[in-house]
């Protein structure tokens, strides 16, 4: 490769990622208006309809006020530690994005390894949490750091079960080719979500409680912690934290379709359907698991922090662990194992 | 009953329920109004932003008799009184009233003769100093001129209860 050639595919890349992270932060910015919406109307609220028609300018409205705020950095902060948080947190968050294949090629990195690199860098967000609360020198804080800690550790085991579940299946660590394992003429039923179903519930589940999302949002449970690791944060870096959540979430619904929901396929793998550009099928896909989550924080009540771990480690885990076992032997008794 | 409970548990039955009756909610009405948009109702007894009344030719209606002075609870009323320059009449010359203090108990207006000193039906009456609450007579009297039609349907409509 020559020297313009390497400079042309940096830019080509730099341009490819402009648009995804623009594209992609203006849908989670009516993703976050959907999910208070939802939340509103399960409530019988109206939630946000004055900003735009029907709201819709709601979160645009939030960024210029947040953006615009004095950020307020505690006296006894450590002061360095305290801004880079937030930009660690939503850094990474924003980087899982990097191997998705939104559609048949669409991944800017299609890498062989694309699921074990959205596990570490989704790993790697509980940093942001911890340096947070631990430089933020409050005690609501840094329990709220330590809280998201143990927390994500453990459900990372049990994605981290559910994940090797799908693998087993598809052969593959690459998200593509995860998604074309799933393309077979059953169309819908031929998705992992049907056959490795209780699988989906664990990661679905687990993502939950993975992105610090109710009932699982004992890190910022605002009846003890007041905001948990996010308490000292106001402006910019507070909105840097909400936003990394959110691009964290709407990872999880792009993991979860990819890994489960058929990523860009057709739902009915015959003509009319399948001229809808994929893309569209993986917006709707991703928006179904988003909606769901919304629900869940709508109708579910938190947990307390016993029972979190009690799911993690005495349910989710053997149960993950056992299908793991489970589906091998299947799939190595019946020959329909990748590559058998 | 434990073996049911898990069951129950695997089968997300809880989960699902929940979410059924989540989406019955969803589609449901709101309960909730467009509040600075539209107004929730308000009883004609309301009692609301303080307003001084006039009669249809003018004059104010207030004798200064000082009845709402000496029956005001929390001792927000201020008045003094004295001949008026141009006819000689009893007058108020000064009427405060320290909206800070006030408890909108709505005992000025029971002890008032002459139905002068109303609660009137305006709540949005918020202000950016506390200087600004401390009505004066002026302040009292445009508040009369601004309600008076909805403080007069509102004294109608209640009046066969009194």
């Amino acid at each position: 490769m020559t020297f313009w050639e390497t400079v042309g595919l940096v830019a080509l890349t730099a341009l490819k990622s402009l648009v995804l992270l623009s594209a992609l932060l203006v849908f989670i910015a009516y993703a976050l208006l959907a999910d208070r919406k939802i939340w509103a109307a399960v409530q019988l609220r109206r939630g946000p309809n004055v900003v735009g028609p029907f709201g819709l300018f709601q979160s645009f409205a939030d960024l210029i006020k947040f953006v615009i705020k004095e950020p307020v950095i505690p006296a006894g902060a450590n002061k360095a530690i305290f801004l880079l948080a937030p930009m660690v947190f939503a850094t990474l968050a924003l980087a899982s994005w990097a191997v998705i294949p939104l559609a048949d090629g669409w991944a800017i990195a299609d890498i062989n390894v694309g699921i074990t690199y959205i596990f570490a860098i989704s790993s790697l967000g509980v940093y942001g949490v911890i340096m947070g609360g631990w430089a933020s020198n409050s005690k609501y804080a840094f329990l709220g750091a330590l809280r998201s800690a143990a927390q994500m550790i453990s459900y990372e085991v049990s994605l981290g079960f559910v994940i090797i579940c799908v693998l087993l299946c598809a052969g593959s660590l690459n998200l593509s080719r995860i998604v074309m394992a799933q393309d077979t003429s059953l169309g819908l039923f031929g998705w992992y979500w049907f056959w490795l179903f209780p699988m989906f519930v664990v990661f679905f589940i687990s993502a939950l409680a993975e992105t610090n999302r109710p009932p699982f949002d004992l890190p910022e449970a605002e009846s003890e912690l007041v905001a948990g690791y996010m308490v000292e944060y106001s402006s910019t870096p507070y909105l840097l934290f909400m936003l990394g959540e959110y691009v964290a979430i709407m990872t999880m619904c792009a993991l979860g379709t990819v890994l489960f929901l058929g990523g860009w396929l057709s739902p009915i793998p015959f003509a009319p359907f399948t001229w809808v550009p994929g893309l569209i099928w993986f917006a709707l896909k991703a928006s179904f698991l988003f909606f769901m989550i919304a629900m869940v924080k709508a109708m579910v009540p938190r947990y307390r922090y016993d029972q979190l771990m009690r799911l993690g480690w005495k349910v989710f885990l053997p149960l993950s662990l056992v299908s793991v076992v489970v589906v091998a032997f299947v799939l190595k008794l019946t020959g329909l194992a990748p590559g058998a | 009953m434990k073996l049911d409970q898990v069951a129950r548990g695997l089968l997300l039955r809880e989960f699902v329920s929940g979410f059924i009756l989540a989406m019955k909610y969803f589609f449901k009405p709101k309960a909730t109004i467009n509040y600075p948009f539209e107004m929730g109702h308000r009883g004609p007894r309301f009692r609301g932003e303080h307003a001084l009344r006039r009669y249809p030719n003018g004059e104010e209606r207030c004798i200064a008799c000082k009845l709402c002075e000496a029956i005001c609870p929390a001792q927000a009323i201020t008045i003094e009184a004295g001949p008026r320059r141009n006819d000689g009449t009893r007058r108020t010359t000064r009427y405060d009233i320290d909206m800070v203090k006030c408890i909108y108990c709505g005992m000025c207006q029971e002890a008032c003769p002459v139905d002068a000193i109303v609660e009137g039906p305006n709540s949005e009456f918020s202000v950016e100093t506390r200087e600004e609450l401390l009505y004066d007579k002026q302040k009292l009297l445009d508040n009369g001129d601004r309600w008076e039609r909805e403080i007069a349907r509102n004294i109608a409509i209640d009046a066969p209860y009194r």
